[in-house]
């Protein structure tokens, strides 16, 4: 493995050796509780009692306490279900891609990431089941044989999704749970309570680092990350034929499935950083998620946004050269119509702010950076909300146009998977080490083998 | 000392990988064969030494992948063509473009279980006992420690003459792991 070290500084604090790697992130859950952790669960909980409560209203008295109606049938619920399913992808995006790449600077958070995505994707399902107007029946969606006699149409890209987003759930925990076992191991070996040393004695499963067993490890890893590889495509690409496949103007376009993916890692780079930048700060892991890491991230954001960017231009581009009236009616809409206010913010803040990601001196100013982060998280939020209410709030016959705006309990159950995302997050960064151990120990210069073969 | 416990093997601990990866080459060219190294992270040296080089895995994940294409297409292949035919504008029944995400859905599903569980029955997990644990000082092999353990059942394997041959390659500890 190359470790490249050259003008942006190391990938890995000097000093460290196999002890104080392993220690110090191993520290973060096994010591005491730490006031501020308490305090960011507390606040998360209680955000999310506020989507127990939605949901428990949503399951009395139906999904008419949503804001959705008539032409546009989808709304915050299906922004969100893109919006949570985006964020994701970066998770995977670090962990498999950039490992197939050899890319070591993946190693200080890829897990972290991958934690991010799970959770991001829990939080995704749930959209679409409660969607569903009767969720306890969402087992309909599934191909089981049953009384009824009949099987879900396999030509609708909604079941496209129910299969694409179920084996993406699969697939990352499968990747996450591979990645934590030797690290699972330590934490068994280092625990000083009985209980840690059982409960992660019975995760690890037994791993002892035979030579034998790592061997099949790193095949069986590798092959994760190839497979996750595609799929992190796939799967964004039909969220997007969920809408391209329609023929709703501002949904039927070619450039749908890339400019999702590329939105998608986008988004998920964004709450990477958002996310990264404080806990580095309050657990003390600038060694180990360094600004170099912050560098290359804020990079990978610039150039998805470029490509998001150039999404939104062959949108106007592509309505104006097929001439097609109730294309160039759609981008008319959007830029002069009754939601042009968040076009305009979604520009603001999904294309122009990220721009300041050219310059050297904000990539590695943190709090500006952070702002950066946070514009993106809100601007690829907008960007779901002009593609689905304004494509469909005015499509080709104006007697059946409309308008749409959240209720509370909309915006209650958003606050709420916040709330979700941040409970299960606190919670894993207490309860497992969110740096992967073992591949932080392959980092330093002392795991090489110095002698040549003979 | 003098109890003689059923013994697995022997065990010596070293401080780092340098040390560990010519040690197993020296017992390899006196002849052991039965041993095995216990690294804190994945070393290919080490298992160039043992001569650990192939494994099954990517052959069961191949199988893995063409058993979930295969059910993929199979699956809506029988649903929407021979027991639910649904005749929408005269389209074909077995519509191949529309079928194709889940079937690479259910390729990839079916490839990555076989690789998680295909890893780990090979290796034999979970094992909830293992002797090499009974050594206190092997908790430090998830941490910084190589351990190098020659087995027992190795026919060169001898008490005594073992233990004087890993104490010569300067280990940090050499303990006896009873079974």
């Amino acid at each position: 493995m190359s470790a490249p070290a050259r003008d942006l500084g190391p990938i890995i604090g000097p000093g460290h050796t196999f002890e104080t790697v392993t220690d110090k992130i191993a520290a973060v859950v096994l010591s005491e509780t730490r006031r501020g952790w308490m305090l960011g669960f507390g606040v998360s909980f209680v955000l999310l009692t506020i989507f127990l409560q939605c949901v428990a209203v949503l399951l009395v008295r139906g999904i008419g306490i949503w804001g959705i109606n008539i032409p546009v049938g989808w709304g915050f619920d299906i922004i969100n279900f893109v919006w949570w399913i985006g964020i994701g992808h970066a998770g995977t995006l670090i962990s498999a891609i950039l490992l197939l790449f050899r890319q070591t600077w993946r190693t200080s958070i890829n897990r972290f990431a991958e934690a991010m995505t799970l959770f991001a994707v829990a939080c995704a399902g749930l959209y679409p089941i409660l969607h569903l107007g009767r969720p306890w029946l969402f087992y309909w969606l599934l191909p089981y044989p049953n009384a009824m006699g009949m099987w879900p149409n396999f030509r609708s890209p909604l079941m496209w999704d129910v299969f694409a987003v179920s084996t993406y759930a699969t697939v990352s925990a499968l990747f996450w749970f591979v990645g934590l076992i030797p690290d699972l191991a330590t934490l068994r070996d280092r625990s000083t309570s009985k209980v840690g040393r059982i409960i992660y004695g019975i995760l690890a499963m037994g791993w002892r680092g035979s030579a034998r067993h790592w061997n099949r490890y790193e095949t069986a890893y590798l092959l994760l990350a190839g497979l996750s590889t595609p799929l992190v495509v796939s799967v964004h690409s039909v969220v997007s034929f969920d809408f391209a496949v329609g023929i709703i103007p501002g949904w039927h376009a070619t450039i749908f499935p890339p400019y999702f993916v590329a939105g998608a890692i986008y988004a998920g780079f964004a709450m990477v950083l958002t996310l990264t930048i404080p806990l580095r700060v309050y657990y003390g892991l600038e060694d180990f998620i360094t600004m170099r890491h912050i560098n290359y991230m804020a990079r990978v954001m610039l150039a998805t946004g470029l490509v998001v960017a150039y999404g939104y231009m062959m949108e106007i581009f592509m309505a104006w050269y097929s001439g097609n009236p109730f294309e160039s009616f759609m981008v008319e809409n959007r830029l002069t119509g009754p939601y042009r206010t968040l076009y305009f913010a979604l520009i603001l803040t999904n294309v122009i702010i990220p721009q300041l990601l050219w310059f050297q001196r904000v990539r590695t100013n943190i709090p500006l950076l952070f702002m950066v982060a946070m514009s993106i998280n809100i601007g690829m939020w907008l960007e779901r909300y002009v593609i689905i209410v304004v494509s469909l709030h005015r499509d080709f016959l104006p007697s059946s146009w409309g308008m749409y705006a959240g209720t509370i309990y909309d915006y209650g159950t958003f606050i709420g998977t916040i709330g979700l995302f941040l409970t299960l997050l606190f919670l894993f960064i207490r309860l497992l080490p969110m740096i992967s151990i073992f591949e932080m120990r392959t980092l330093l210069p002392e795991a090489k083998v110095k002698e040549k073969h003979a | 000392m003098t109890a003689r416990v059923p013994l697995y093997g022997l065990m010596a601990e070293f401080a780092d990988v340098n040390h560990l990866v010519a040690a197993i080459r020296k017992l390899r060219q006196m002849g052991y064969r039965r041993m095995d190294a216990y690294t804190p992270f994945p070393v290919e040296e080490v298992w160039e030494e043992l001569g650990v080089h192939r494994n099954m895995v990517s052959f069961l994940v191949f199988c893995g992948g063409l058993t979930g294409a295969l059910f993929g297409i199979g699956l809506q292949y029988w649903t929407s063509v021979i027991d639910y035919p649904i005749n929408v504008g005269g389209r074909p029944l077995f519509s191949i473009p529309a079928f194709v995400p889940v079937t690479f859905e259910c390729t990839v599903l079916f490839a990555a279980l076989t690789a998680v569980l295909g890893m780990l029955a090979l290796n034999g997990l979970p094992a909830p006992y293992h002797p090499v644990f009974n050594v206190p000082r092997f908790a430090l092999a998830s941490r910084d420690r190589f351990f190098l353990c020659v087995e027992a059942t190795d026919p060169l394997f001898d008490r005594e003459g073992t233990r004087r041959v890993l104490e010569s390659l300067s280990p940090v500890s050499v303990a006896e792991v009873s079974d």
